[in-house]
């Protein structure tokens, strides 16, 4: 049991003495892709031949979580912890483990596989939520607390007012990384003054947009930190429970969060009067069963009290009647993410990155057409090229840039002569596109915008919960339409009509998936129109 | 199968017991059970209704809103193709055409002899490996159309 500051403090130190007397690190990422391309059976070959060459006083072998170039997968670092330096091998297969062994025991590097570290991919990105992500053990919770983890929690426990969390969220000028962009401090406030005996906090692990996966590696890589970033939201808030709705399809985030929380109870960071202090706080995993709808607010809770994932009007708001018609503090992983580092070091520490009205980093997972699929973490305000023509090394095989997809079925497509635009969150909605929770999916010359309209307007239409008639006979019809234009069938009639019922789909929905439905459509109209005109018969055209 | 001799309805009682048989223990109700008996049976709906003190209209409602729950039996083997939007750009429907044709079954269905059950995920989030496909738990991504008939093939062998 950890029952102070202090005593949080010397467990970090021993943890840090004991790994330096291990002086190097083979770390192996155990990332989902990584895994599915093997890893595993890598973490294990290595693992053994350290143990076989009698090097494991030297050396240690230890998965990590992922580190973003999800491309050159297996990824294996070379860490010497004395001098500080890190070289990373990339494409590792089982068969290179020996190899890398062997040139590891001589003291040399096996230079084919190396990684080259001065590219963009890794210069170019600044990692706050992402810190740990490759370098701590996800299943250690002594490896978290050797990083600064809980220390935040239990500095604020000892030492500071719920009002002082407050002001600190409120100053880094956070905003939801969901996508609504809605201000996290604001959020908190308007709970913490609702006077209540019992309040919630939520973390949205739902990640139901299909091309990101930005939570799912946060929750993989490093889940004491939403851990964390929770029971802060506690304090400041008043809470003494929290929930994490995580989707049933991320077996592995589900496994590690609820391992996180098994080691946090047993050494009291969560549970009865955390650090001896008056606060009480305790986490319980909830699995959501893949519905899209579910990561709108409202539905999202009453999916938690056991019902179809329907969203319902607002007000009443969260703050007022959420789960379980108590106040209630939603927010998505890397939001919570977030709320360690600002506090630790924080709020105006962290408003030194990004942009005036939009703060901090955003992680994003790019992937499409673009060789340095992965994910990063940028700040806020860098430009679309950077990211995609820098960071993400261009268009593969030499083809044409054509459009990247953001925020995912909610969001819509930038063209080339907007690739200049900061990417934060008004920028991009003024481009008729969200930000969204960080999907990038990069498009080149080859793809058609009206099948991306289309594949986005089917999966809204399959996902409609069919609360409300607008989105559930508006996206059906919508989709249609767009058939007939991919069939290159339409007539101008259609084109018309496709307008008209984007406007009321968007305009009379209930919630948020129906009002954002329509954006693929308006979005690729907007800049790609005469793919339409081309999709119109000629003899009606 | 009957609920007093049966072990696996244990399993599922576990999970109500541990939150307490309140009503908002149902989706986790109906994951538990999912995972003992493979799919959720009429069987296994009735009984969880009956436990939690729920009608079973509102039980089979919930069951059927959520992808994730299966009311019917999966073949012995699974092959999950992903169609999220990157694999999408990538051709995962090209491949699904592919499979469908091979093995005369649509997505969501099970062939006559209950051998493979073709079914398709909304994002299994690991588009780095576009297009990707799930066999039977082993994920195997960068899939082209040779590739994904060979190792459904290698699976079913």
């Amino acid at each position: 049991m950890i029952r102070s500051l202090e005593e949080l403090q010397e467990l970090a130190e021993k943890k840090r003495c004991d790994d330096e007397a291990c002086k190097e690190e083979l770390r192996v990422c155990i990332g989902s892709t990584c895994l599915s391309l093997g890893a595993e059976a890598i973490q294990k070959e290595l693992d053994s031949g350290v143990k076989a060459r009698g090097l494991e006083k030297r050396c240690r072998v230890k998965g990590v979580g992922c580190n973003g170039l999800c491309a050159a997968g297996v990824l294996v670092s070379q860490v010497n912890k004395a001098s500080g330096t890190e070289i990373l091998f990339e494409s590792i297969t089982e068969s290179d483990a020996k190899a890398l062994l062997d040139a590891y025991e001589t003291g040399a590097v096996l230079e084919s596989k190396r990684s080259d570290t001065t590219r963009a991919f890794f210069t170019k990105q600044k990692k706050i939520v992402l810190e740990n992500a490759g370098y701590i053990d996800p299943d250690d919770i002594e490896d978290y607390i050797a990083h600064q983890g809980y220390a935040a929690l239990f500095d604020t426990l000892t030492n500071a007012l719920p009002g002082e969390v407050l002001d600190e969220v409120k100053l880094s000028g956070l905003r939801g990384r969901g996508g609504g962009g809605y201000p996290t401090g604001l959020k908190w406030e308007s709970v913490a003054k609702v006077e209540s005996e019992v309040k919630y906090i939520v973390c949205n692990g739902d990640e139901g947009d299909p091309g990101a996966f930005m939570d799912r590696a946060i929750m993989e890589a490093d889940p004491h930190r939403i851990l964390e970033g929770m029971a802060l939201a506690g304090y400041a808030c008043g809470a003494e429970q929290g929930y994490i709705y995580v989707r049933a399809e991320y077996p592995m985030a589900v496994e590690k969060l609820n391992r996180a929380i098994k080691q946090a109870r047993q050494l009291g960071i969560l549970g009865r009067h955390i650090a001896d202090s008056g606060f009480s706080f305790d986490v319980e995993v909830r699995l959501g069963g893949g519905a899209f709808v579910c990561g709108e607010a409202t539905a999202l809770i009453t999916s938690i009290e056991g019902n179809r994932g329907h969203p319902r009007q607002k007000p009443p708001h969260l703050s007022d009647s959420g789960l379980w018609n108590a106040p209630t503090v939603l927010n998505n992983v890397e939001t919570f993410a977030n709320i360690p580092p600002i506090i630790r070091n924080g709020g105006a520490w962290y408003r030194g990155f990004g942009t005036e009205k939009s703060p901090g980093t955003k992680v994003f997972a790019l992937t499409g057409q673009i060789v340095n699929t992965g994910l990063v973490e940028v700040p806020m305000g860098m430009s679309l090229r950077e990211i995609i023509e820098e960071i993400g090394g261009g268009i593969p095989d030499g083809k044409k840039f054509k459009a990247v997809q953001t925020g995912g079925p909610s969001g819509g497509c930038i063209p080339e002569q907007h690739m200049d635009t900061p990417v934060d969150y008004d920028s991009l909605k003024s481009l008729g596109s969200i930000m969204g929770s960080g999907g990038m999916i990069v498009m080149d010359e080859d793809s058609s915008m009206v099948e991306v309209a289309r594949f986005f307007m089917e999966f809204c239409q399959s996902e409609s919960c069919g609360k409300c008639a607008p989105c559930r006979v508006g996206t059906t019809e919508l989709s249609k339409i767009l058939g007939k234009f991919s069939r290159k069938e339409a007539t101008a009639r259609d084109l018309d009509q496709l307008r008209d019922l984007c406007e009321v789909v968007k305009e009379t929905s209930l919630c948020g998936l129906g009002q954002t439905a329509p954006n693929p459509v308006t979005s690729t109209l907007k800049y790609f129109e005469s793919e339409y005109l081309d999709a119109i018969r000629k003899e009606n055209a | 199968m009957s609920v007093d001799t049966d072990a696996r309805f244990k399993m599922v009682e576990k999970t109500m017991k541990k939150l307490g048989y309140d009503r908002s223990a149902l989706i986790e109700s109906l994951h538990t059970a999912q995972e003992t008996f493979g799919y959720l049976e009429p069987e296994v709906l009735k009984y969880i209704a009956r436990k939690l003190r729920l009608p079973f209209s509102k039980v089979y409602g919930v069951a059927t809103f959520y992808h994730f729950f299966r009311l019917k039996p999966k073949g012995k083997h699974t092959l999950v193709v992903c169609m999220g939007t990157a694999c999408y750009i990538k051709g995962a429907n090209k491949l699904l055409d592919k499979l469908e044709a091979r093995f005369g079954i649509k997505a969501g269905e099970t062939t006559k002899d209950d051998l493979l059950s073709l079914l398709t995920a909304r994002c299994v989030g690991s588009c780095s490996l576009a297009p990707i496909a799930i066999y039977d738990n082993r994920p195997v991504g960068k899939l082209d159309e040779e590739r994904t008939l060979a190792e459904a093939e290698g699976m079913l062998s």
